[in-house]
């Protein structure tokens, strides 16, 4: 039982014959994380950004479905999908300073979805707010409801930004590489508090990152991107004890290991890049024929 | 033990606390650096290491005096420039050079990365500009055509690579690196730091890395120190800081590193 499926998903800049995702098809079931994993430009947080429909604006896409749920997204009008999507669907974001706006404070921040999208009454939101503001192991709710984004660390506003995702209870969180602006004790936190909530709420977690060391702590499942191409899809044991495709062994071979004092730093090595650009050149040539 | 670039003796740095200042009066200090006594070797690479907030990238500012200590002494190849006033710094300016954090923030949006390489080198009055440019591109490893090229498009990596080049075009004894891979992906980043390592060796440069992440600092590194709340509570030899940390604190950073092994557990 998957609740997001993605079938032959295809974006390209618009009226540019320039394809940022090429075929993309994936799952993701209740209770299950799924790595996006790839390079800057692999196109991992495009696809996080087209299931939520947060495309921008020079982006569309040009085929495949989006299931949410076993409903095609594309079928529904604007504001049908706005509407499914808002209440299904969630964002932890990546850069908690920016997520946060920097002059209200946090109750309404995480109230306003509450009470705009799912109609409650804003006593009820704030009383739930608090309550997660507890689950994500925040001292003291009431004060940092209260509180200014500006009085918080990063951590702490990240916690919020998990707790926001969660309120209102959805059945698919879209991660869009959450760490990468914390320092590592406190990305250990936070990666933890990730899970331990997702895997609470059974909540489906499309987990976009380039760090295979935390898709190894984080993840179920995984697919490995390049060049908006799925080149592997994998469980986590069976792609780390061995991956299947070359440019996916050239990506764990150049993630850093500290325990390993020999090993040396190795970028992905050009030929590697030569025969995965050979690959997508094939699937495009293909997809002009047909 | 090699001659010394550095010393620092008792290195403190407070700055005002404005968010705590009194209506009237003077506001407050917040300690930052809490009295650092340490030197870098020439023709070292040494690691500045600790978590947000412990002062490690307000250290590296003291030492290309982007800050003035608050007290203490620092010492550039024995001259005293703990107090030096901006005049009598300048010509020092082009022996300490700094690549920073966000390539995209530090090169501006409007010029060619011929045109950034070359300002600082127009600054200080060097001859042969083009010349010079045309040097540090090439030690970057990138062909003489990126010079017309705008930071934009260039990909991340690329970017960084332009933040070295400018720093080395000057030909400085110490280049500061503060974070630079941190917004890169492990393949940028292992070309960054294995360009930053064939760099230090042809150029003799003596470096310090400033990450928070110790899996990246362990290749390049000699020497590590650790910083926690503005104080050095471990400086070691790599290897030895990797085979027994002996600060807690040390510990919890390895802990604390995802690896790529899902067997690997995280208490």
């Amino acid at each position: 039982m998957t609740y997001l499926e993605l079938k032959g998903l295809s974006a390209r800049i618009t009226r540019q014959n320039h394809p940022l995702l090429r075929s993309v098809s994936l799952s993701v079931a209740p209770g299950e994380v799924r790595g996006l994993v790839g390079e800057s430009g692999a196109g991992k947080s495009m696809i996080g950004k087209a299931v939520l429909g947060i495309l921008p604006k020079a982006v569309e896409v040009t085929g495949g479905e989006i299931l949410l749920g076993g409903e095609d997204l594309q079928r529904l009008s604007d504001k049908d999908r706005r509407h499914r999507i808002g209440q299904t669907c969630a964002l932890i974001p990546q850069d908690p300073l920016t997520a946060l706006n920097p002059s209200r404070r946090i109750a309404p921040q995480i109230t306003d979805r509450l009470v705009d999208i799912l109609g409650w009454e804003r006593a009820r939101a704030v009383a739930r707010a608090e309550e997660l503001l507890d689950e994500v192991r925040i001292q003291d709710p009431a004060r940092v409801m209260r509180a200014y984004p500006h009085e918080l660390s990063g951590g702490m506003r990240q916690r919020i930004l998990i707790a926001s995702a969660f309120a209102a209870a959805p059945k698919l969180i879209v991660a869009d590489e959450p760490t990468t602006a914390l320092d590592v004790t406190v990305q250990k936190q936070i990666l933890k508090l990730i899970r331990d909530m997702q895997a609470r709420h059974g909540t489906a977690l499309l987990f976009v990152t380039h760090d295979l060391g935390i898709v190894s702590k984080v993840c179920n499942r995984l697919s490995v991107l390049y060049g908006g191409m799925v080149v592997e899809d994998n469980d986590v044991p069976g792609f780390f004890a061995g991956p299947r495709h070359a440019y996916s062994r050239a990506l764990l071979a150049a993630t850093p290991k500290y325990t390993d004092p020999s090993a040396s730093l190795t970028p992905v090595p050009d030929q590697v890049i030569a025969d995965v650009r050979a690959e997508i050149d094939a699937f495009d040539r293909e997809r002009a024929h047909v | 033990m090699s001659e010394e670039l550095y010393r620092v003796e008792g290195l403190r740095l407070s700055l005002p606390d404005l968010n705590r200042k009194p209506l009237w009066g003077p506001a407050p200090r917040n300690e930052i650096l809490k009295g650092l006594d340490f030197g870098i070797a020439k023709g070292e690479i040494i690691g500045i290491v600790g978590g947000s907030g412990s002062g490690k990238s307000t250290l590296g500012r003291c030492l290309v005096r982007l800050l003035e200590p608050t007290a203490g002494r620092l010492l550039f190849e024995g001259q005293d420039i703990t107090h030096l006033n901006d005049a009598a710094l300048r010509p020092l300016r082009r022996r300490f050079q700094m690549i920073f954090q966000d390539p995209m923030s530090s090169l501006n949006p409007r010029h060619r990365v011929g045109q950034l390489i070359a300002a600082p080198l127009r600054l200080h009055g060097v001859a042969d500009v083009r010349g010079r440019v045309a040097e540090a591109l090439d030690l970057v490893g990138f062909p003489q055509d990126m010079a017309s090229r705008y930071p934009h498009e260039m990909s991340g990596g690329q970017r960084q690579r332009v933040g070295i080049a400018r720093a080395i075009a000057l030909r400085p004894d110490f280049i500061l690196a503060d974070e630079i891979v941190s917004g890169l992906d492990v393949s940028s980043q292992a070309q960054v730091l294995n360009l930053l390592e064939r760099l230090v060796k042809e150029l003799g440069l003596t470096l310090a890395f400033i990450s928070h992440d110790l899996s990246v600092i362990r290749r390049l590194c000699s020497r590590i120190m650790v910083l926690y709340q503005g104080e050095i509570i471990e400086a070691s030899d790599t290897a030895a800081l990797f085979g027994q940390p002996r600060a807690a604190y040390t510990r919890e950073l390895l802990d604390a590193i995802p690896l790529p092994d899902p067997d690997q557990v995280w208490a």
